[in-house]
């Protein structure tokens, strides 16, 4: 069993008390809400006259089934089940005195974005939400992982969750990360070493050089995908970085009482002496842009290093890369350098932030979308647009080709209309490959940074971002 | 803490619906179309939407639309199978059940029941076969299950019956359904709510 860790810290802080069956109760600090998993556990409260006891720690916002074209945004939306969702969601939260984000606010976005640029998520929380994606929050140094919809019931009528205590897994990452390579490129690294279930029963501390040099923004893409990995949530340490982020945010208190706030952050860091159930050290400074070849983040290779023969790989993913090589139609012994892209998407609660923009943007910047490459570039959230527009970020891309959108999930799983058709493959942002993800059971997804998506929508195929001038990263 | 006494199902007494069939599963139970719905309400009329309808739409002699205002339902073998959806349940629940009696449940939705304050009590197949001929011959007949010693009486006898040792203890105990059972520790939460640096004094 661990002790000492932040995990231990804050859980303690947080336990209610013991529940009969054996589980701890925790309190929650921040329960996310959107409109997919939240309807049924409303009307339950409802048709049972519990009132939310806590509703200034919850905070809704509309993401997965929103149009993402300004024209598409007008009410009644037309997609039937999507107006429902988003009616209920006003309904509900209007009537228990929720802050909801709609799409009629400037800070509507990915919850998973939302949350952190508003500050309103901070170190030593818990932060709970009915989708698997909370992890990212722990980036901040917060417990936070996602929850099913009985538990989202639960914390609307408790603001607690019954929960059983995991392990703990520090995740050492050495190095200094070069040029061209990103935080993304870290985590899928972390995923294809320790496996797409590695994580069960785990949380990860990340921790380490490399990952103490990232800024915010990077420490949430690597906490985002921690859940990739099989680990329910991850966090890092909070440090200056973490403060200095916070700082002048809408939901962070100001001057004295910024101090104060911040002797508790710093109280419940890990302490030098606390002891994990599990280490594991990664080295960074040899790392390469990474790139998915197989329809799990776990099927991943460096840019300049080829694709495995599933009979070189160990016995029990064998089949899987097999199946996977079949759905992808890529060629082992070769590198994924060259294969053609019919989309490029850049967006997502991975890297859907202003930076990752940038980034993508030193890329594109002068040169054109290759003919017949769909190139859509969508905003996190509404103010990740809103600045980005501010510098005329969104003029690089519109020039260069690329859609430029308003915010939402789409076509990280396709639940409104931006999806892919028959066998596109597209360079994603995003954080699944899975088949079918992207909206079309035989659509072929490969996950890369946005530098690397950029690269691809201008080459028309996968590339080394490094090839090009301009290009940032160590972040 | 103990459970809430109010939450305690020691024992369902009532009549009987008995529903014939293996495998009968959870599409059956509520057709996946009725999933789109962001609420829980009105999912008693899509129990058995389909299976309760002829041709023409109009109602037919299905156990739901013959026994309405029986409590206790009579299944055979694997009761509940195929997808997970917490809708079955929950329809059957609205609709009037509160507890089942059959040969074997699937597991996720015997989870599923228990989350409910449902019992889903394992019984002989020839037991099963009796109850549904009892219930068929007089469907009012009185019908009890003892949750607590896992004991069933009809038609002036008791048989044994099966449930799930953690599904009887959260019954009997009444600590099956999170929310009540959260909730009772209101003070404490309030208290630790209050020990948090980041929560505002209220
Ligand atoms: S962007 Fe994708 S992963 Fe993130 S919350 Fe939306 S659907 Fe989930």
């Amino acid at each position: 069993m661990s002790s000492g860790t932040l995990y231990d810290k804050v859980w303690d802080r947080h336990k209610v008390g013991e529940l009969p069956n054996g589980q701890d109760q925790l309190f929650v600090g921040l329960h996310l809400i959107h409109e997919v998993t939240s309807p049924q556990p409303f009307s339950e409260l409802r048709e049972r006259g519990i009132e939310v006891p806590y509703p200034e720690r919850n905070v809704a916002t509309v993401d997965h089934i929103v149009p993402t074209r300004s024209e598409g945004r007008d009410r009644p939306l037309e997609d039937e089940a999507a107006e429902g969702m988003l009616t209920a969601l006003e309904r509900n939260t209007a009537e228990s005195g929720i802050t909801f984000y709609g799409l009629d606010s400037d800070k509507q976005g990915i919850a998973h974005v939302v949350a952190p640029e508003l500050g309103l998520t901070q170190p030593g929380m818990t932060v709970v939400c009915g989708d698997s994606h909370t992890a990212t929050h722990g980036a901040f140094g917060a417990f936070a992982m996602g929850i099913g919809t009985s538990q989202v019931r639960d914390v609307l009528a408790s603001q607690t969750i019954a929960a059983d205590k995991a392990d703990v897994r520090r995740v050492e990452v050495s190095g200094t990360l070069g040029d061209g390579v990103y935080s993304k490129d870290v985590i899928l690294k972390i995923i294809r070493d320790l496996g797409v279930d590695g994580g069960v029963g785990y949380v990860y501390e990340y921790g380490g050089s490399a990952i103490e040099q990232l800024d915010m923004e990077g420490r949430l893409a690597v906490c985002n995908m921690s859940i990739e990995g099989g680990a329910r949530a991850g966090y890092i340490n909070p440090d200056e970085t973490t403060y200095e982020f916070l700082r002048g945010r809408e939901y962070v208190p100001e001057g004295e009482a910024f101090e104060e706030r911040k002797e508790y952050w710093e109280s419940i860091r890990t302490d030098p002496d606390a002891e994990y159930d599990d280490v594991v050290e990664i080295d960074a400074d040899d790392l390469e842009p990474m790139v998915t070849w197989g329809t799990n983040p776990g099927q991943a290779v460096g840019v300049g290093e080829p694709v495995p023969a599933p009979a070189d790989l160990p016995e029990d993913e064998r089949d899987a890369a097999r199946n996977a090589q079949a759905h992808t139609g890529v060629t082992p012994g070769e590198t994924m350098e060259g294969y053609d892209v019919d989309v490029a998407f850049i967006g997502t609660c991975t890297n859907g932030r202003v930076s990752d923009f940038r980034e993508a943007a030193a890329v594109v910047e002068g040169r054109q979308v290759a003919d017949g490459v769909r190139a859509l570039a969508v905003p996190g959230s509404m103010t990740v647009k809103e600045k980005l527009e501010a510098d005329g970020v969104d003029e690089i891309f519109e020039d260069a080709g690329f859609e430029w959108r308003e915010a939402g999930c789409s076509m990280c799983l396709a639940m409104n209309d931006d999806s892919l058709h028959g066998d596109e493959r597209c360079a994603s942002s995003s954080n699944r490959n899975y088949i079918g993800r992207q909206g079309s059971k035989d659509g072929r997804t490969i996950l890369m940074s946005p530098a690397m998506v950029a690269a691809a929508a201008v080459e028309g195929a996968v590339t080394d971002v490094r090839d090009f001038d301009g290009v940032g990263g160590g972040r | 803490m103990s459970g809430n006494d109010d939450m305690k199902v020691n024992r369902v007494t009532g009549t009987g619906v008995p529903l014939r069939g293996d495998d009968i599963d959870t599409d059956q139970i509520i057709p996946a179309r009725f999933l789109k719905s962001t609420t829980w309400e009105g999912l008693d009329e899509y129990a058995f939407y389909d299976a309760r309808r002829d041709e023409e739409g109009n109602l037919n002699d299905h156990p739901f639309n013959e026994y309405r205002g029986a409590n206790i339902l009579v299944v055979n073998e694997n009761f509940g199978c195929g997808s997970s959806r917490e809708h079955a349940p929950r329809a059957l629940r609205r609709w009037g059940v509160e507890a089942i009696v059959g040969e074997s449940f699937a597991e996720i939705f015997a989870d599923n029941c228990k989350s409910l304050g449902m019992p889903a009590a394992v019984a002989d197949a020839d037991v099963v076969e009796s109850l549904q001929d009892f219930v068929e011959a007089d469907p009012s007949a009185g019908i009890e299950l003892d949750v607590e010693n896992e004991r069933l009486v009809y038609d002036g006898e008791e048989v044994d019956v099966d449930i799930d040792e953690s599904m009887r203890q959260a019954l009997v105990k009444g600590i099956w359904d999170t929310v009540a059972l959260l909730r009772s520790n209101m003070d404490a939460i309030d208290e630790t709510a209050a020990s948090l640096p980041y929560v505002d004094e209220r």
